[in-house]
């Protein structure tokens, strides 16, 4: 780790957002991660997500559970709710604070050891639910914290640096996603920004449970020429299914495109997001479709990313559950306890 | 852009913006680092070597390298690099045993060096320890030039003078002071091998206008009349003094005015006040003297009362600018100002004078009446002459003087070792790694956010009162260590290793400028539109890999880059590494050694 701090020193003509802030005001600690670890670069991406994104920051609530991946929220909006919590029990902590206080922006961040392994039921539970958050998982195919043993999302055949070989099959966690019923996943890598952050912001405008499954890498560890989570294999077998551009509600839209070739997927605020170049066929409404190409991608070697699966329609717990508009937290003893004359109504019901 | 070449010296060099604007080189970064660790007496020594005047120029010099400080580019104030310079000097210890040693056998070539400033002093320094014999002629008893007539002594106080002079003189130079040449042609009828003219630029302007004839005794060029003062053949002037012009020479003349009697002195100056010539810090200690400075006030009549000056006329103006954007100055009409006055001091200007010069001698001149010279070997039309300093280029400054007599040194040594003087010598320079351990270098990487330092003044009370006493204090220790914190280590370049970078991003993540970018090729305008922040500063570079794994490359704007490391230390394969780039101009020394 670094001893110094990051100079306060920004550029002079660093933009201000819609609130005021430069990208710099997003920032959280020094990392501590090993130099070239993708963690930081998916810190990165989420505090340009933010600035682009104006969000305030006070409205943000960031939890993770344990391994490496779950140190990056130090890393980023150091002036947000932050909650670092047990291992592989994100989703329990994040679906008590969503149902406490449904106002938030949520950002869960986890890794391949957090949620394929020691949390995997809690994931599953997790997407199930439906809970409106944002899940990142850091997926470096490794145990990184623990000195590089194979994890569950390491690919059949590949190596760890100490040249012990995955006999078992990969947990995707993309598709897994998608078949427990979240409404967006998509998958990218730390090393390709101008992916991620348009994915980020598409995640946290959507409503309900989305998914991004982060490739990214281990420099320590798993970063070596026979690991299928390296640098060099993700750059060389990295198949974009479409490019990703992220209109938030309010901004006008500059970008052209080529007509026909363009997929437009409007979320619910009003956002757009525009797929472009997209594979021929390719459609991410369709989850067998979606599920079919990530699995021919596979069989190629390849790593498809970008937005695989998107349904802006499905409903999210509170809506499922039917919860009053106002966060619960903000119910007060006379919301609570209406007094008995309502009471009495209620038992009347039950007559 | 094709992958930038830094094996060019000029490619770091210009990172090091503080040494590439002085015109003597001086390694900046290198020196402040050694106040930082109180090896005072070090950072003396690569100045001497650099500047020749570290104690003269850390009161006195113009600064070039300050508002070219790359701190100015994401804050407020540069580092006090001149205020640091003198820091060295006040602490450092006795350097006589690091002078050079002077042959006590001659190389038997003679060099003539006309007129004891700055320049002359500085070929002397540098080619007396190759052996040469070298004859000062000054036309003043004493040496120092304009360093002693134009600086007041509350500047730059004379102990600070004699010490630094006596460096040179006590080399063995043959000094022939009190003796003016008044003939080029007879000098170079006796044996010298080469003549340098150092002789500045002696010829104050005055204002003719109506009443000058009649009020000729109250009226004085400003570099004459410190020069007087400087020798103490004037001790007083009258109550009420008119300095006129807005240079360096007129603030000297405002406040050694204060502190020879003048009660009420006012500086005059034709345009405005945003447009005059001294240095910012010149005019805030005239105006923290109480000395008010009128603008856009144009000089009209002397006005005499019983054959005695009494007073000037002013004419008052406005700016204006016609269709060629040429600023004019327009009367507003109003009556005439009226300022009295006793004295007159015309601070206006200053020219170069050659009339001891026959113009047959094969040395030419042009229509500024300045010397036709090579402006890198400083040869003049005459093969064996030699020009530096104001005498050269006409007025400037004491480190561009030095400069100068840096490179005529190196060429009288190249001519007088009969090879060619064109071919000069490369500058001397490093490259050397400063990593210690994994996130430890051998240079304080930790960047300060304090603002720049004031230096302490001696109470307005006492100076007033006495002109040879200093009114700067300079830093004392503790705050020169905080200003020296302040310097970003321009020195210290981010070295780029293209085949061992992995693309990780880690170093795009953490630069705390946004200066580093991986992208698709393209040519330097569009390359400078797509950086991560827009590179719009074209005076600074941009530093471009070869092709990487992806087909992109790295481009690194050097415009804002604060030398932190950071790129560095977060590198897994040390892609990145900062490594310490010394310059050292090459001078007579380095030359013809085979």
């Amino acid at each position: 780790m670094s001893y110094i701090s990051k100079p306060k020193f920004q550029h002079p003509d660093l933009e201000e957002n819609e609130i005021g802030l430069t990208r710099r005001d997003y920032e959280g600690t020094l990392t501590t991660l090993c130099g070239g670890c993708g963690h930081d670069s998916i810190s990165a991406a989420i505090i340009q997500a933010a600035a682009e994104m104006s969000l305030e920051p006070h409205n943000v609530a960031k939890i993770s559970g344990i391994g490496c991946s779950s140190k990056i929220p130090s890393y980023f909006l150091s002036k947000s709710h932050g909650f670092n919590s047990v291992h592989g029990r994100m989703p329990s902590v994040a679906t008590g604070a969503n149902l406490a206080n449904k106002d938030l922006y949520y950002v869960g961040i986890s890794g391949d050891g957090d949620s394929a392994s020691i949390g995997l039921g809690q994931f599953c539970h997790i997407v199930r639910r439906r809970i409106n958050m944002l899940y990142i998982v850091a997926n470096n195919g490794t145990y990184g914290l623990t000195k590089g043993q194979l994890s569950a999302t390491a690919d059949l055949g590949s190596k760890t640096k100490s040249g012990e070989e995955s006999l078992y099959d990969n947990i995707d966690m993309a598709t897994l996603a998608i078949e427990l019923g979240a409404s967006f996943v998509a998958r990218s890598f730390s090393g390709d920004k101008q992916q991620l952050i348009p994915l980020l912001q598409a995640g946290l405008t959507h409503k309900g449970f989305a998914f991004i499954d982060v490739i990214s890498p281990c420099v320590t560890f798993n970063n070596t020429d026979f690991s299928t989570h390296g640098y060099k294999n993700t750059w060389e077998n990295y198949i974009s299914l479409s490019q990703v551009d992220f209109v938030p509600m309010r901004k006008e839209i500059t970008t052209s495109y080529e007509p026909g070739k363009e997929k437009e997927i409007t979320l619910h605020d009003g956002s757009v997001i525009h797929l472009h170049k997209t594979e021929t066929n390719y459609d991410p409404y369709d989850k067998e479709n979606a599920l079919h190409h990530i699995n021919q991608h596979k069989k190629k070697g390849e790593i498809a990313t970008g937005l695989l699966y998107i349904n802006q329609s499905a409903s999210d717990l509170h809506e499922l559950q039917d919860t009053v508009d106002k966060p619960f937290n903000r119910l007060n003893n006379h919301d609570l306890c209406p007094g008995n004359k309502v009471l009495r109504g209620i038992n009347e019901t039950f007559r | 852009m094709k992958p930038t070449d830094i094996s060019d010296p000029d490619y770091f060099h210009k990172v090091v913006d503080c040494q590439w604007a002085c015109p003597a080189h001086t390694p900046v970064p290198e020196y402040i680092r050694l106040i930082a660790e109180k090896r005072y007496t070090d950072a003396y020594m690569i100045n001497w070597q650099s500047n020749v005047f570290p104690g003269i120029l850390g009161r006195t010099c113009d600064r070039p390298c300050e508002p070219a400080c790359r701190r100015v580019r994401v804050e407020e104030q540069p580092v006090a690099i001149c205020r640091l310079k003198r820091v060295a000097a006040d602490y450092k210890s006795d350097i006589k045993d690091r002078l050079p040693s002077v042959p006590k056998k001659k190389n038997g070539k003679h060099i003539a060096l006309i007129g004891a400033g700055p320049a002359s002093l500085t070929v002397a320094r540098d080619l007396l320890p190759l052996g040469y014999e070298i004859t000062l002629f000054e036309k003043d008893e004493l040496s120092g030039g304009a360093m002693r007539t134009q600086i007041p002594r509350f500047r730059l106080p004379g102990e600070v003078l004699e010490e630094e002079l006596h460096y040179i003189l006590d080399m063995g130079v043959n000094c022939r002071f009190g003796e003016e040449i008044t003939s080029m042609k007879d000098l170079l009828n006796e044996d010298y091998d080469a003549i340098f003219v150092g002789t500045g630029a002696p010829l104050g302007k005055h204002l003719d206008l109506p009443g000058y004839e009649e009020a000729k005794e109250n009226i004085h060029t400003g570099i004459e009349w410190l020069a007087s003062v400087a020798f103490e053949h004037v001790d007083s002037i009258g109550k009420k003094v008119v300095v006129l012009g807005g240079g360096n020479t007129a603030m000297d003349c405002c406040r050694t005015s204060k502190r020879l009697g003048g009660e009420e002195v006012t500086v005059v100056v034709r345009s405005g006040f945003d447009e005059m010539k001294a240095s910012p810090w010149e005019i805030e200690d005239a105006m923290n003297e109480d000395i008010p400075i009128v603008n856009f006030h144009v000089p009209k009549e002397y006005i005499l009362e019983d054959g005695k000056l009494v007073a000037m006329t002013f004419e008052k103006v406005r700016k204006e600018y016609d269709e060629n954007g040429r600023r004019l100055l327009i009367s507003t009409g109003e009556e005439p100002v009226v300022i009295p006055c006793d004295d007159v001091l015309c601070a206006i200007g200053q020219d170069n004078s050659f009339p001891w010069i026959e113009r047959d001698l094969g040395i030419e001149f042009d229509k500024w009446e300045l010397p036709i010279l090579n402006n890198t070997t400083f040869q003049s039309t005459n093969e064996r002459v030699f020009f530096g300093g104001d005498a050269a280029l006409g007025p400037d400054n004491i480190i561009t003087a030095v400069a100068h007599g840096h490179n005529a040194a190196l060429s009288i040594h190249l001519l007088c070792n009969n090879h060619n003087i064109n071919d000069r010598p490369n500058p001397l320079t490093t490259l050397d790694s400063q990593k210690m351990g994994i996130h430890q270098w051998s240079y304080d990487n930790d960047i300060s956010d304090d603002m720049r330092y004031i230096v302490p003044h001696a109470a307005k009370e006492q100076t007033l009162n006495d002109l040879n006493m200093e009114v700067e204090l300079g830093f004392d220790e503790e705050l020169a260590f905080g200003e020296t914190m302040r310097c970003l280590n321009c020195d210290v370049q981010t070295v780029f290793t293209d085949n061992l970078c992995i693309e990780c991003d880690a170093c795009v993540d953490i630069c705390p400028t946004d200066c580093i970018t991986f992208t698709l090729n393209a040519e330097e305008p569009d390359l400078r539109k797509s950086m991560l922040a827009p590179a719009t500063n074209l005076a600074q570079d941009i530093y471009v890999s070869d092709l990487l794994q992806t087909g992109r490359i790295m481009a690194k704007n050097e415009d804002l880059c604060l030398h932190c490391g950071l790129c560095a230390e977060r590198c897994p394969t040390s892609a990145w590494d900062m490594r310490k780039y010394l310059f050292n101009t090459a001078k007579a020394e380095n030359a013809c050694q085979s």
